[in-house]
């Protein structure tokens, strides 16, 4: 075990599984002699040369259809964007050729690549860069979404995400690449996709948090610990395809549900999580399913302004604290 | 850059006047000097090919014409649903280019592809079939007219979006060249696509990295209902080019031995120097945008004028004017072509539907089951 920072478990994962896999390659602004924006990319040029690690223009739309279209014959391309936000630019080549290429060529071209990135908000960078995009991608089937919160988690899932067929959007958050967390050493360590994480065992609610809002719900289940409330805490990991049955485990055990997310709530992911516990476990919930997220706004610059759209620590114990029927 | 074959243009496209709904009259004798003239050009061009070659050239053309005269036929019949874009007045850009390239090589085109796809080797039974939605089409039914693909023979697509085919192309030229191999990839998109940025981030990257990517811009001079001159500022699309300091050609599209020349200067070019062109290919196409375009944007005249140089007809002119092919064989080689045409219909009549569970197959190819657990 090792104690790494995300940024260095999303490093070692692209360094072992550029190492492992000729037709891997990387490319994005700046991922090469720039080190990389977030210096997730640090050094892989140098190990790896130019071939394999790629500066490209700032040509979203042109580079992310160029790595869908080396993927049909063959290539496996890590795409960063620089941030989700230009991923925007980009769209037509996301959804309309990775996600139906497999499928309306009758199952002749996979498109194994992975688009990654931070996605999600940052520190006062305002509306334009401060996007949370996952419910677009997550919308559309052909696609598999995946957001770690952790070391272990973001090099277990980078490594899934590289070796998996089918197109990826891998979303990182920019916040949380100094967080620290054990890191297994083997080489070879893979975290399936698919599979949703109980970050913290607990018996009288249960939370559901992705990303930024996993180290926020922790933060609130030890606050909580002392007010008399137990909580478990689950961590989907993968939004699409959303490992729904851990979630309903833990409600059939909890019979109270809070999700938290940082994105805005219109038909954003906890929209879909909260309709499928619905849908599978009614009967066993004691209170309706709550809901955070972030302010429904476009995100302002002033700090002041920003403290208010991201839910804290506060924002989740009063949620646990309304599911409980506690004041 | 270099200007060849092309007529400069004509009055008609000089004319830049507001908007128009109609554009002017053709010059009826231009046209039939163009006509004459490109049938001596192409007896030029005829030295040096053996008889094989230019009937196989002139095969390729006609099956394409008559399988897409077949489409529209069986569209208005109902058998073929949703977008069908024919080629009608293209063929000699489709047959011309691919006839340069190989097996391996790739082919990456637009929604209008029936033509590229039989050019490139696909069965006229397998498009058919796919064009009336059953199990045995190239794509098993679920792509349609815009989405054939063919694995085995470097078919990458049909692709609806215009100009989505661009990057994808300079991406599979990309690997090639990532992999070693000397293999080129040919984009096919109509003027209209040169518009969106889709094609200025392909070429800017194609130069930047030279890749071995050609670039074939077939100019029928109208995206759907709209002329040329209402939608582009620079009408010169083979000078774009200098843009990206890349190398081009402007091509007459009718003459598909000129476009066969063009293009192999260009295969030329990705192969051994794994540069990239871009050709601008003069054409027209004789049908509206789709089976739903009524057309009236064009006039009859305008039509029936570009008729006169339909590219089949040239051609079929120049090998009977060369004795390369005789009336009599021309028409028994007509007939073996409507039988081919007439036996993938029946081929696609008498095909079954895709099964219904076809529906949640090959969404990915790693499902992942959820309640795997």
């Amino acid at each position: 075990m090792s104690t790494l920072t995300i940024r260095e478990a999303l490093n070692q994962a692209l360094r072992e599984e550029l190492a492992r896999d000729e037709s891997v390659f990387l490319m994005g602004e700046e991922v090469g002699a720039y080190q990389g924006a977030y210096k997730v990319t640090k050094g892989l040029l140098e190990e790896f040369g130019g071939k394999r690690v790629i500066d490209t223009p700032i040509t979203e739309l042109g580079f992310a259809g160029l790595g869908v279209g080396a993927a049909m014959v063959g290539l496996r391309p890590i795409v960063e964007f620089m941030t989700f936000n230009f991923s925007i630019l980009a769209t037509d080549q996301i959804i309309n050729s990775a996600a139906k290429m497999l499928y309306m060529s009758g199952g002749q071209f996979k498109i194994p690549i992975v688009f990654r990135g931070p996605g999600g908000s940052a520190f006062q960078v305002s509306s334009q860069h401060s996007q949370a995009l996952e419910s677009w991608y997550a919308h559309f089937p052909g696609i598999k979404v995946v957001m770690p919160s952790t070391p272990a988690d973001a090099k277990g899932l980078l490594k899934s995400a590289i070796r998996d067929d089918d197109p990826v959007v891998f979303i990182e958050q920019e916040r949380m690449y100094g967080n620290k967390g054990e890191v297994p050493d083997d080489p070879d360590f893979t975290i399936p996709l698919g599979v949703a994480d109980v970050k913290r065992e607990g018996k009288d609610v249960t939370i559901v948090a992705r990303s930024l809002m996993v180290p926020v719900a922790l933060k609130a289940a030890e606050a909580l610990e002392q007010q008399g409330v137990s909580c478990e805490v689950i961590d989907p990991r993968t939004i699409r395809p959303l490992d729904i049955d851990t979630i309903v485990e833990s409600v059939k055990k909890t019979n109270r549900v809070v999700v938290a997310e940082e994105s805005h709530s219109t038909c954003g992911v906890n929209a879909e999580i909260c309709t499928q516990i619905m849908e599978r476990a009614f009967d066993y919930l004691d209170a309706p399913v709550k809901r955070i997220s972030g302010v429904d706004v476009p995100m302002p610059y002033a700090k002041n302004l920003e403290n208010l759209v991201v839910p804290d620590v506060n924002r989740v114990i009063a949620a646990v604290r309304e599911v409980s029927y506690m004041d | 850059m270099s200007k060849q074959t092309a007529q400069s243009p004509s009055a008609e496209e000089k004319s830049s006047a507001g908007v128009i709904d109609r554009p002017e009259e053709v010059n009826s004798q231009q046209l039939a000097r163009e006509r004459d003239e490109t049938i001596e050009r192409q007896k030029e061009r005829l030295s040096g090919l053996d008889a094989d070659t230019l009937i196989e050239l002139y095969r390729q053309m006609l099956l394409i014409r008559r399988f897409e005269e077949k489409a529209a036929e069986v569209y208005v019949a109902g058998k073929i649903g949703g977008f069908c874009h024919l080629y009608i007045g293209q063929e000699a850009v489709a047959v011309g280019a691919i006839s340069t390239i190989r097996k391996d090589d790739y082919v990456v085109t637009s929604y209008r592809e029936h033509g590229q796809a039989l050019a490139k080797g696909m069965s006229a039974n397998a498009i058919m079939a796919e064009l009336f939605g059953k199990v045995t089409g190239c794509s098993k039914g679920k792509g349609g007219s815009m989405h054939m693909f063919d694995k085995d023979i470097g078919f990458l697509g049909g692709h609806g979006i215009v100009g989505g085919q661009i990057p994808l192309a300079t991406g599979a030229a990309f690997a090639s060249k990532y992999q070693g191999n000397d293999r080129v990839t040919m984009c096919f998109f109509g003027e209209a696509a040169v518009n969106q940025g889709a094609f200025h981030e392909s070429l800017n990257m194609a130069q930047l990295w030279k890749v071995p990517c050609i670039y074939i811009c077939e100019n029928n001079q109208y995206g759907m209902g709209t002329s040329l001159e209402r939608a582009m500022s620079l009408r010169d699309i083979a000078q774009k080019a200098c843009a990206y300091e890349m190398t081009s050609e402007f091509v007459d599209g009718m003459d598909v031995l000129a476009v066969r020349e063009a293009a192999q200067r260009a295969v030329e070019r990705g192969r051994k120097e794994s540069l990239p062109t871009l050709l601008e290919i003069r054409t027209y196409r004789f049908m509206g945008h789709s089976m739903s375009d009524p057309g009236n944007y064009r006039t009859r005249a305008e039509i029936e004028k570009y008729q006169e140089r339909d590219p089949i007809k040239l051609f079929s002119a120049t090998l009977k004017e060369e004795g390369v092919l005789t009336d009599a064989q021309l028409e028994e080689m007509d007939h073996k072509i409507r039988a081919e045409v007439e036996e993938a219909v029946k081929f696609a009549e008498e095909s079954p539907e895709p099964p219904a569970e076809d529906l949640y197959t090959d969404v990915y190819a790693n499902p992942i089951d959820p309640s795997h657990k």
